[in-house]
């Protein structure tokens, strides 16, 4: 017990929570955070000893010498480094809990006839009191862009972008995830050429071109409504897809259909980066991929976003495997790209602007400017760096609880000699 | 009749001779499959002015390391030597024993995962102590240079965790090779891998249909198996000398055992019983933990390490107490039941008891390349949690002396002491962090690695000439 409350430190925890029992008078979500190094992810960039003044949940002023309007609780953050909230990339928080309980995991659709369904939203399954939230957001993570996994078919179906501040439902447009190449070559007759055939087809029938009643449609009528939402450019689709030959495939199919896409994964992506800059289009780079995993990522390396970025390509961060419990990781991608040449400022646009823009959510969160949300996180060092963490988090403006039930967990036995 | 027994004496010799089992080391760790690694050291080097992490818990401000001969020779101030011997001006550079990973298992599981290479898990019965990973070993696995690029000179490549004994585990040194014989760690002991828990229950009870099917299964089929070892041991014990010829006893080898039919899979829990094997459980919760000591006690073994143990801060004491070491991630935790109560911190309350022996392993070809990452974030969660500091020099042991530990090979490697291997690694500053690259990395004295001249074509065979066009 006594360790914990000898060594505390007076800021955060115990100063912020005396500091907002105080100020019942003023609104849980205003604040005034003085003195940062505030990270903008924005075209200011870093601002040193700057102030940020939050009201009623939003960024009001980014500047120096701000005051507090009356009965404002102020953070004095002495030089320390104040962050957008993180992107916790695509992930399944809130529709998984535990993965290899089936039960519990609701990310993919597994429907034997009819298996493309870019109808189904997996945001509807979305749980805003998973135990990976507050996991996820004790380090410094804000948002996610809940991702449909493939399970039928390599349309997996939509997902959105949720915040991590309790409420129930996503921001911002849908996106419709879809895998290309060996990952999926399973779903769709055991080639990736089938997923080009399979896709005109519906691209078609979305279109209005193949009859409603073709016995051979692959696409229920929402379905077709949907898809012909996203060929409206409405939405972005975001695609996992790794080799640059699909790539270079998809850049084809994405202009000839006139569809905004996003490529995540991406191993090779380097190896296109001219052509994906000049299409506008954005990686979502798995910076710590650097081995051939599979056929379709031979030419991996640890520069892929470093050489993406120079040659103009928005970099966003994503991983694969355990996204949504290794959430805690997306700074580990962003700190691994700098050391591998990416500017700093791009590794945190990475994990703040970046995905928020490509997500369709740029207005709302991903910068500290004002009129944003107030999703914020102040930092004990480089939030790019393992070695520090995040000491506070703050979500419209909100303090979120720096604990989850990991941090509980801890505490118990932090506590405790030996167990019987 | 004296001539047969004499030929069969003079085989014996040769085995023993090609095998180069310890002296008075039982059969049942003979090993038909020796080591051929060589050390090929450079000249005499002397590394100047780094910041240097001895393994030993001690740090060197501003200190020099001295390599001859493939050994650390010297580490200390100002070290003095001939105009002979290479200098590397390491200012600003920190200086580490060479990494270890406890587990991994690169060339068993190789890049690109394509099922002809699928090699690690041996899914055909629940205890096959009988197969080596050794002989799965891929040695142009890419993975093993990504691992070298992040300053691992020796691993261990272990079996998978399908089944309850899933067989032998091998200490490699991390250098390229056609061989796995060539990376072999000469004189380090096998491991011996075993799994609690949900994947064997889930692969023989829920996937084949056959025990176990439970963790009441699981328990049962590992003290079946331990009781026919101990059995078998009995069966071989040596027995007294009948004193019939002038050579000796007609019954027995060289070892002193007494013969008898081998069984590849009762030799390797035997091996295990009497010590000459370690014993590596994979084991996430801390009542199986607990469970697995008793068994240890059941039947005589020790074991060596518990890995994964998501749930070992909830045994730290128990573990410390006891001398079992226990392998961890920093931040793997809930992909699935086994795993939920993960925490940020574990490695941190593993390494707070007195006499503990945490360690930082990976179990992946990504975690292996950065295991100075994952310590990172341990001791920033040990911060947040207002724990005392970990100090680098504290942290480095859990992935360099604390491995060697765990594997047996603390006295060759895991800390840079006179004498040891020069198996060394030079930073770009302090490891701790996602920005610390390794520049050199030097394995018995060789410079195996050097970020500064990559090498001009690829190491795996499988990557070379992939990049033409």
């Amino acid at each position: 017990m006594g360790m914990l409350n000898k060594r505390r430190r007076a800021w955060p925890g115990a100063t912020l929570v005396a500091l907002l029992v105080m100020t019942t008078a003023a609104s849980a979500q205003d604040l005034l955070v003085r003195g940062a190094t505030v990270a903008t992810a924005s075209a200011r960039g870093n601002v040193e000893d700057a102030d940020v003044l939050v009201q009623g949940g939003i960024i009001r002023a980014v500047g120096r010498g701000l005051s507090a309007p009356a009965g404002v609780p102020v953070v004095e953050a002495k030089g320390r480094m104040l962050t957008p909230a993180l992107f916790g990339g695509i992930t399944e928080i809130g529709i998984e809990e535990v993965s290899g309980e089936s039960s519990t995991v609701d990310s993919a659709l597994k429907i034997g006839e009819q298996p493309l369904r870019p109808e189904f939203d997996v945001t509807l399954a979305y749980n805003p009191a998973s135990v990976l939230i507050p996991v996820a957001r004790l380090d410094g993570i804000g948002f996610t862009a809940l991702g449909a996994a493939t399970g039928g078919g390599f349309v997996a179906g939509q997902g959105g972008v949720v915040r991590f501040d309790g409420s129930a439902d996503p921001i911002g447009p849908r996106a419709l995830f879809l895998r290309l190449g060996a990952a999926a070559s399973e779903l769709t007759g055991q080639s990736r050429a089938a997923q080009w055939m399979l896709l005109q087809q519906m691209v078609d029938e979305a279109r209005g071109q193949v009859a409603a009643d073709s016995p051979h449609a692959l696409l229920t009528p929402a379905g077709r409504r949907t898809l012909a939402r996203y060929l409206s450019g409405q939405g972005r689709i975001v695609v996992e897809v790794d080799r640059a030959a699909d790539i270079r495939q998809l850049l084809r199919w994405a202009a000839r259909e006139k569809v905004k896409i996003a490529v995540a994964g991406g191993a090779e992506a380097w190896q296109l980066a001219p052509e994906l800059a000049a299409a506008k289009v954005p990686v979502f780079v798995d910076a710590l991929g650097n081995l051939p995993t599979t056929f379709d990522q031979i030419g991996a390396t640890l520069e892929n976003a470093a050489r993406l970025q120079r040659a103009g390509v928005p970099v966003a961060f994503a991983q694969r495997d355990d996204a949504s419990h290794n959430a805690r990781k997306m700074r580990q991608l962003a700190g691994n790209a700098v050391a591998n040449g990416l500017p700093w400022a791009d590794g945190l646009a990475g994990l703040t602007r970046v995905p928020a823009e490509v997500l369709g959510v740029a207005d709302q969160i991903g910068s500290i400017e004002p009129g944003k949300r107030a999703d914020l996180v102040l930092w004990e060092g480089d939030p790019l760096d393992v070695a520090h963490y995040a000491e506070q988090v703050w979500l419209g403006g909100r303090a979120m609880p720096m604990r989850s039930r990991q941090t509980e967990l801890r505490d118990r036995y932090l506590q405790r000699n030996a167990q019987p | 009749m004296t001539s047969t027994l004499l030929r069969a004496g003079l085989g014996l010799a040769l085995v023993s001779l090609s095998t180069a089992p310890a002296v008075g080391a039982s059969r049942f760790v003979a090993d038909p499959y020796p080591s051929t690694y060589q050390a090929h050291p450079d000249g005499p080097l002397l590394i100047q002015n780094a910041t240097v992490l001895t393994g030993t818990g001690q740090r060197l401000d501003n200190a020099d390391v001295l390599l001859r001969d493939g050994r650390i020779v010297a580490v200390g101030d100002a070290l003095q030597v001939d105009a002979s011997v290479t200098r590397i001006n390491a200012d600003g550079k920190w200086v580490t024993p060479g990494l270890i990973d406890v587990h991994s298992h690169l060339g068993v599981y190789p890049s690109p995962g394509v099922g002809a290479h699928s090699d690690g898990n041996e899914m055909t019965a629940p205890v096959t102590a009988n197969v080596w990973a050794e002989h799965s070993v891929w040695p142009q696995d890419p993975g093993f240079q990504a691992a070298l690029a992040g300053g691992v000179t020796s691993m261990q490549v272990l079996p998978g965790s399908a089944n309850l004994v899933g067989g032998r585990g091998v200490t490699l040194k991390n250098v390229p090779a056609t061989t796995y014989q060539a990376m072999k760690f000469p004189g380090a002991p096998w491991g011996l891998k075993m799994a609690c828990g949900e994947n064997p229950k889930r692969v023989y009870g829920g996937g084949k249909g056959v025990a176990p099917a439970t963790r009441m299964g699981n328990v049962a089929g590992y003290r079946a198996a331990f009781i026919d070892a101990a059995d078998y041991i009995a069966k071989n014990k040596p027995k007294p000398a009948k004193r019939k010829g002038w050579f000796g006893s007609d019954k027995g080898d060289s070892a002193g055992d007494a013969g008898g039919k081998r069984d590849l899979k009762l030799d390797t829990l035997a091996g295990a019983i009497q010590g000459d094997i370690r014993v590596h459980i994979h084991c996430y919760r801390a009542d199986e933990m607990a469970t697995m000591l008793d068994l240890s006690k059941e039947f005589g073994f020790k074991v060596a390490a518990f890995h994964h143990g998501v749930e070992a801060y909830k045994l730290a004491d128990r573990l410390a107490a006891e001398g079992v070491c226990g392998a961890l991630w920093a931040d793997w935790w809930g992909f699935k039941m086994e795993a939920f109560d993960g925490i940020a911190e574990n490695i941190a309350l593993v390494d707070r008891p007195k006499n503990s022996c945490a360690i930082v392993h990976s179990d992946s070809p990504e975690g292996i390349q950065r295991l100075n990452q994952e310590a990172a974030k341990v001791m920033a969660a040990a911060r947040r949690a207002h724990m005392p500091e970990i100090a680098p020099e504290r942290a480095i042991t859990w992935m360099t002396a604390n491995a060697a530990k765990a594997l047996g090979i603390e006295a060759q490697t895991g800390t840079l002491e006179a004498g040891k291997m020069a198996d060394v690694v030079i930073w770009n500053g302090n490891p701790f962090s996602s920005y610390a690259l390794a520049e050199q990395v030097f394995v018995d004295g060789r410079r195996v690695y050097d970020r500064s001249t990559p090498p001009a074509t690829p190491r795996s065979d499988f990557q070379l000439g992939q990049e033409l066009r």
